[in-house]
């Protein structure tokens, strides 16, 4: 998963005074990972320190002089480059007060950029297209420059990239509506000029992205229509530049969903291998509100984590050392970022139990879902669906409760699977917007018939959940847990909060899932059964928990060991109920904030729960209750942690916790010890068959070995 | 590097024999053995506690104590003689009788003038150590029972004796007895069973310290004849006591294999007030410990598990190094097997007798790591058993497999050999030679024509071999230097050379086609433990017992550039720290760059074209190497080619159809024919 973290503000953003709408040139790594370099378009360059978001320098050109390009940092002789007026080149050091003091001269054409990547040195890139080393122009500036580019075609965006100490320049042109890469290679020599071929009807790239990856480069580019296309060029060509125009092959790798307006602006930064950061399009279930900065997994296709950023968007994005810099409104913004290396897993979020292949199957099938439709489909503008389901999303829209159900029954029928597939979650859609409005409308049917064509995820209807949890539809719910595989945990967590909030007799009405009411039933009779029989069943008599009771005089119960606190603390179908969050899918470090919004009460009862369950199957582990779903025991001891760790300092002072902390304590405790004692056989056993195994080959043998 | 075909021969039986005593001598820091079988070996303690010398044993001569005299070495046995061992020629020196039955000790006072013995019939009998000889002086008062154990005062005025059921104190002056000290009997049913004092200390001021049969160390003051303390030890045996030079120290070895310290501290800091107090244990031992000896920083401890135990005290040592890392010597440190090359035949050297195997032949070619099928299995060709008393001290058979010979203490004996297909026949060679009465060290010439046995004053005779006999050819004596007993020879391929090691560290090299001295290679500070002549270059490669290896050119007399190289850069510290010598060394006469050693855990092939591993290189890659591919080991490999596939070495061989011979003793086989340990409560038995 990856997480955005809690930005904090680096700097303002000036008053827009040129034409080009943008506050900030460019912000540049600094002479280490903790500094940059912010180039504002109005006259000042300034070095952050960005842990401290402290300015650590500051310089600025004289009035009527224009800073034409972002300043950058020379690591290999400690110095700042920047060009003001197009064509001069000032350099200084970080010792440098005064700007106008500092190196400089005047070239003869005019630059577009200067790039630098570290240890390396700079390089200039003329507006021409011309491609120099800062040291040797600084030799002689006033050197001619060549065209490389033909008159009217003009540069829209640059970059270098390093790696295996060779420097690739890669700058994108546009003439005449035709876009072309050049990528200027040093050592030799090489400039090789790529077209991009695209889909016909798409306008200009706006955000490009570079990076190396092995040998390669991975080139991104995002287009207004929200296609991320993806472009591999290898590092070191074999082509010497003399073939003339190349195409340049690109796939698609990713498409932004869109909202209703007309996007003028975005920007997208590659993070890793897997992951890219978007800003400027709309979050898929936040409405038209386009103000959203998002990781996208580009493997899985999902979204995996977003932030709102106020104020207007530049469509800039940056990107240095796990930090994001986004400007936006008055201010430039650093996001701290974490992408973990993407699995399945880690896609899908976690899921723990594996002992069920059916689960599996659910999981494959809603990973098919996502993969073959997306959710990102349905937000595409050109998804051509049969025309019946817009006819029945044009009835959801007005008819009455029963006839909408008898319709989406009827068309769960008759459609083909592969149409369902899609429309299955368009359906869903059109019919949560309609409960959402209209109080009187809620068709449970119907979604109950939906969530068994199991076509539905959470992200392809992430309201569905919550408009159930408003109408107290735990029936629903509880199918919605076993079939959806990724439900964030902010909404598992306000599920248990709702079911633990709702009292048992309530609970009890619901009409549950037979089966997990089943496993309940058993659950609480196999109490009371091995009670009866004093738990003698595999004589196992911690003696820990016996040396305790004699250390507590006060408690004048004595308690037998075995018969703990045994009763099921909540109602059956509560138990059930609990019974489905415990097996949601879940990882921990997203689980553990929620979990805080658990009150006390709520907190104990759960923990009761849990406690309940983990001594049962403790105890009755050679009992199997057939069941197609129960949580199994280490999803049982994983929520314990994480709800001990979530309430720590509520459960050391709640005076009602104590006993039942006590209790787990006691018998935790006699667990280890039962381990420990089995980690010891475990050695012997280990030398008895090692022991086997020791080769033997009598008094002779004839053997042959190789040697290195 | 490529592929070996190994022979992995386990069926040498090998049986080390006992430890019975142990003395260490301060000045020579020379360790002397004496083991169950008679024999008497000496190791240097400074230089990794190599085996310098070993004086083979005789049958029936169970000896009970050691004893140095300045640099004489004493032993004294159960047969009733004190015999002298003549160091400098590896043999007995003479024996003479003490007529006072077997003898349970001998010791040596510490002023050099004169040897105690303690007999079977109850006599302490001082012996006049003379400049070639002892003699008896006299009697001290007789006793009723046995003297098991003495121990002089190191004023040599006194002398405490421990005996069955007490300990007597005498004044060597008088010979009267001072002091009768009771030793108590065991309590309940070994009440009835007598106490034996198995050994007694005696230290300067005055405290005797004694070791018994009932598994206390007790002190005692000689003044009084009080008991002054008691430590209850064990509850078997307390065999073996040692006291360190400086009367700090003492170590005690029981019946159960563990070695107990006591050490004389003061109990109150910064007070005077000194006690003896039990400090550490140490548990090396699997049976008996019947002899200790504390030495300048360790604890050496021998016992009926026949393995020499070098424990060393860390606090002690000031420098952690190879040389005081725990150390325990199973094997002998020199050859006892030899092999015909060219026949496949290999000779086993038992203390009494010679074996003769021929090694199998097996069929196909197999995978490394596979074993292939044996299509002929070895088989031993003969048994030869030795005449007289003595023990084999040296023995080897021809490269052509034609000749045996051996050499016990008096004789040399030279068989021919005949193998025609299954039908074995021997012949002894008689009307030897005179000069060829015995040998220190035998070795053939690679065409099996001519005979080398190293004799005394480190002189080498040559004997011609042919099918008539045996005829002397001349004598080879180095020009100059000791004339210590030569412990290893090496001829070289074309017969042109003959490189000989004594224990002085001296290599000389002989021309053999002048029977002339051609030079001696620069003495190296550590002991020479395996050498051999390259047969293409006649270069003499040796290895030293302190790891370090050279190269000696014979023709142009001196060190190669290779061998020049490892001195300079240095040796791996991992091939440093081994702790035990290099027995062989061997040439690969496919690729002349390869050298072969190995020692009692790992065979080594050093590939002399190969960059040198420095202290940065991993040492032991082969497992590394192994999942590289072709280019990239390239890059990773170095000179020395480690296998450690094989434990528990006594001999490889290389053949010439380029298959190895590893004769492996597994120390399990070794341990399950030793006689049971005392029987002792183990957790759930």
């Amino acid at each position: 998963m990856a997480t955005l973290y809690e930005g904090y503000t680096l700097c303002g953003v000036g008053p827009v005074q040129n034409s080009s709408n943008i506050g900030i040139l460019g912000v540049e790594q600094g002479r280490d990972i903790d500094y940059v370099l912010v180039t504002d378009s109005s006259r000042s360059i300034t070095v952050y320190k960005v842990s401290d978001q402290k300015p650590t320098g500051s310089w600025s050109v004289k009035q009527g002089q224009i800073i034409s390009c972002p300043a950058v940092f020379n690591t290999q002789s400690q110095e700042y480059v920047v060009v003001t007026d197009d064509r001069v080149v000032r350099v200084w050091k970080e010792d440098d007060v005064n700007l106008e003091k500092a190196f400089k001269a005047t070239v003869s054409a005019d630059v577009l950029r200067v790039l630098s990547a570290t240890d390396s040195e700079p390089v200039v890139l003329f507006c021409c297209g011309a491609v120099r080393f800062l040291d040797s122009l600084l030799a002689s500036p006033q050197q001619p420059i060549e065209d490389v580019l033909t008159e009217d075609e003009i540069i829209r965006w640059s970059t270098i990239v390093k790696a295996e100490h060779q420097l690739v320049v890669l700058f994108s042109t546009e003439q005449r509506g035709e876009h072309c890469l050049y990528v200027q290679r040093f050592n030799p020599n090489t400039l090789v000029k790529h077209r991009i071929e695209t889909e016909p009807g798409l306008s200009a790239p706006i955000s490009f992205s570079a990076t190396c990856r092995g040998s390669n480069i991975h080139l991104l580019y995002l287009y207004l229509n929200g296609s991320v296309y993806e472009s591999v060029l290898p590092f070191r060509s074999s082509s010497t530049g003399a073939e003339g125009v190349q195409a340049l092959s690109c796939s698609l790798c990713l498409s932004l969903p869109l909202g209703e307006e007309k996007l003028m602006s975005g920007a997208a930064v590659v993070l890793d291998e897997a992951h890219v950061a978007v800003i400027g399009f709309p979050h898929p279930s936040a409405g038209a509100c386009k103000d959203y900065l998002c990781i996208w997994n580009t493997h899985f296709q999902t979204l995996q984590a977003s932030k709102e950023m106020a104020g207007r968007i530049y469509s800039q994005l940056w990107c240095y050392s796990g930090k994001l810099y986004v400007p936006h409104g008055k201010m430039l913004s650093v996001i701290p970022f974490d992408c973990q290396k993407s699995s399945l897993a880690a896609a899908m979020g976690k899921l723990k139990q594996t002992s069920r292949n059916v689960l599996w199957f659910y999981l494959l099938l809603s990973l098919m879902n996502v993969f073959l439709t997306g959710f990102f489909l349905l937000f595409l503008q050109n998804v051509k669906s049969a025309l019946t389901v817009d006819q029945l999303v044009e009835h959801i829209k007005t008819s009455a409760v029963e006839d909408v159900q008898a319709e989406v029954g009827e068309f769960i029928r008759r459609a083909p699977q592969a149409d369902l597939q899609l429309a299955a979650g368009r359906v869903a859609l059109e019919l949560v917007s309609r409960s959402q409005t209209d109080a009187n409308f809620y068709p449970q049917c119907a979604f109950l018939q939906l969530l068994e064509t199991r076509y539905l995820c959470y992200s392809v209807c992430p309201e569905l959940l919550s408009l159930a949890m408003v109408k107290k539809d735990f029936h629903l719910c509880q199918i919605a847990f076993q079939i959806f595989s990724d439900i964030p945990e902010a909404v598992t967590c306000a599920c248990l909060k709702a079911i633990l909030s709702t009292p048992d007799l309530e609970m009890e009405t619901v009409n549950l899932d037979t089966d997990s009411v089943i496993f309940m039933k058993e659950l609480t009779q196999a109490h009371s059964r091995s009670d009866e029989e004093g738990g003698q069943l595999n004589g196992f008599c911690p003696p820990a928990l016996e040396s305790d009771v004699s250390d507590t005089p006060s408690n004048k119960l004595q308690r037998d060991p075995l018969s703990l606190d045994m009763s099921c603390p909540v109602g059956l179908h509560k138990g059930a109920l609990l019974n489905e969050v415990l097996q949601t899918a879940y990882s921990d470090r997203s689980l553990l904030p929620h979990l805080k919004d658990l009150t006390v009460p709520q907190v104990i009862v759960f923990l009761q729960y849990l406690r309940f369950l983990y001594f049962k199957y403790s105890h009755d582990a050679h009992k199997q209750i057939r069941a197609l779903r129960t949580p199994s025991i280490s999803q049982i001891i994983d929520w314990v942690c994480l709800l001990l760790d979530a309430h720590f300092t509520v459960l050391a002072v709640a005076p009602e916790a104590k006993r039942l902390v006590f209790d787990l304590h006691k018998f935790v405790r006699s667990q280890v010890k039962l381990y420990a004692e089995l980690g010891k056989i475990e050695g012997s056993l280990q030398v008895l068959k090692n022991s086997k195994q020791s080769e033997d080959f009598g008094m002779y043998a004839i053997q042959v070995i190789e040697l290195f | 590097m490529g592929e070996f075909k190994v022979h992995r021969v386990r069926f040498f039986d090998y049986m080390p024999s006992g430890i019975r005593a142990l003395a260490f001598n301060q000045d020579t820091e020379r360790m002397a053995v004496a083991r169950m079988d008679g024999s008497v070996e000496v190791f240097h303690c400074s230089d990794r506690f190599f085996q310098e010398k070993i004086i083979p044993g005789r049958e029936q001569c169970g000896i009970e104590g050691l004893s140095w005299v300045g640099e004489r070495l004493f032993s004294a046995g159960l047969n009733g003689g004190i015999t002298e061992y003549d160091l400098t020629n590896q043999k007995v020196k003479y024996t003479i009788d003490a007529y006072g039955g077997p003898i349970w000790t001998i010791t040596g006072n510490q002023q050099g003038t004169h040897l105690a013995v303690g007999c079977e019939d109850g006599t302490v009998k001082l012996f006049e150590v003379n400049e070639d000889q002892i003699q008896f002086e006299r009697n001290l008062d007789r006793q009723k029972s046995r003297i098991i154990s003495l121990s002089w005062h190191p004023s040599g005025s006194k002398i405490a004796a421990g005996m069955m059921d007490m300990i007597q104190v005498f004044n060597v002056e008088t010979g009267h007895s001072i002091h009768r000290m009771l030793a108590d009997r065991g309590a309940g049913t070994s009440r009835s069973k007598e106490c034996v004092v198995w050994s007694v200390v005696y230290l300067s001021d005055g405290t005797i310290i004694t070791g018994d049969s009932v598994g206390m160390v007790k002190l005692w003051d000689d003044q009084t004849g009080t008991l002054i303390k008691s430590h209850n030890v064990t509850k078997c045996d307390v065999l073996a006591l040692s006291v360190s030079q400086n009367e700090d120290s003492l170590v005690a070895g029981t019946s159960e294999g563990i070695v107990v310290q006591f050490q004389f501290v003061s109990m109150v800091l910064e007070k005077d007030d000194k006690e003896w107090v039990r400090t550490r244990t140490f548990r090396n031992h699997t049976h008996d410990i019947r002899a200790v000896a504390e030495i300048t920083t360790a604890v050496v401890s021998g016992g009926m598990d026949a393995q020499l135990v070098v424990r060393p005290l860390l606090d002690k040592i000031e420098v952690r190094s190879a040389a005081s890392a725990l150390r325990k010597i199973h094997f002998p440190h020199r050859r006892l097997v030899s092999c015909a090359r060219k026949s496949g035949l290999m000779l086993f050297q038992y203390p009494g007798h010679l074996e003769l195997w021929r090694l199998g032949e097996s069929e196909g070619k197999g995978t490394p790591g596979s074993s292939l099928f044996v299509k002929r299995n070895p088989e031993k060709l003969l048994q030869l058993k030795v005449k007289g008393e003595d023990h084999i001290r040296c023995s080897a058979v021809s490269p052509c497999g034609g000749w045996i010979v051996y050499s016990t203490a008096s004789t040399l004996r030279l068989y021919r050999l005949h193998c025609d297909n299954n039908n074995i026949s021997i012949t002894k060679i008689s009307k030897l030679p005179k000069v060829l009465s015995s040998a220190n060290q035998l070795c053939f010439s690679s065409d099996s024509s001519h005979l080398f046995s190293a004799s005394a004053q480190s002189s080498v005779h040559i004997a011609s071999l042919s099918q008539s006999g045996c005829k002397f050819v001349g004598t080879l004596k180095p020009k100059s230097g000791s004339h210590q007993a030569i412990h290893l020879l090496a001829a070289s391929e074309d017969g042109k050379w003959l490189a000989s090691a004594n224990s002085d560290h001296e290599v000389h090299i002989y021309n053999l086609q002048t029977q002339k001295a051609h030079c001696t290679v620069p003495v190296y500070s550590s002991a020479v433990t395996a050498m051999g002549i390259h047969p293409a270059t006649n270069c003499l490669f040796m290895m030293h017992a302190d790891q370090q290896m050279f190269e000696y050119s014979i023709e142009q007399k001196q060190y190669t550039d290779w061998s020049r190289t490892v001195q300079r850069k240095g040796l791996h510290r991992f091939w440093v720290e081994r702790d035990t010598p290099c027995l062989n060394v061997m040439f690969n006469p496919q690729n002349p760059s390869h050298v072969i050693l190995h020692d009692m855990y790992m065979l080594c092939i050093i590939d002399q074209s190969l960059p040198l591993p420095d202290d940065k290189t991993q040492f032991y890659n082969q497992l590394t190497l192994k999942s590289l591919t072709e280019e990239q080991r390239k890059s990773q490999s170095h000179a020395f080619k480690v296998c450690k596939t094989f434990k528990d070495i006594l001999c490889v061989e290389l053949m010439p159809d380029q298959s190895l011979v590893v004769v492996e003793r597994p120390l399990e086989d070794i341990a399950t024919q030793l006689p049971a340990p005392i029987k002792q409560k183990k957790f759930a038995t």
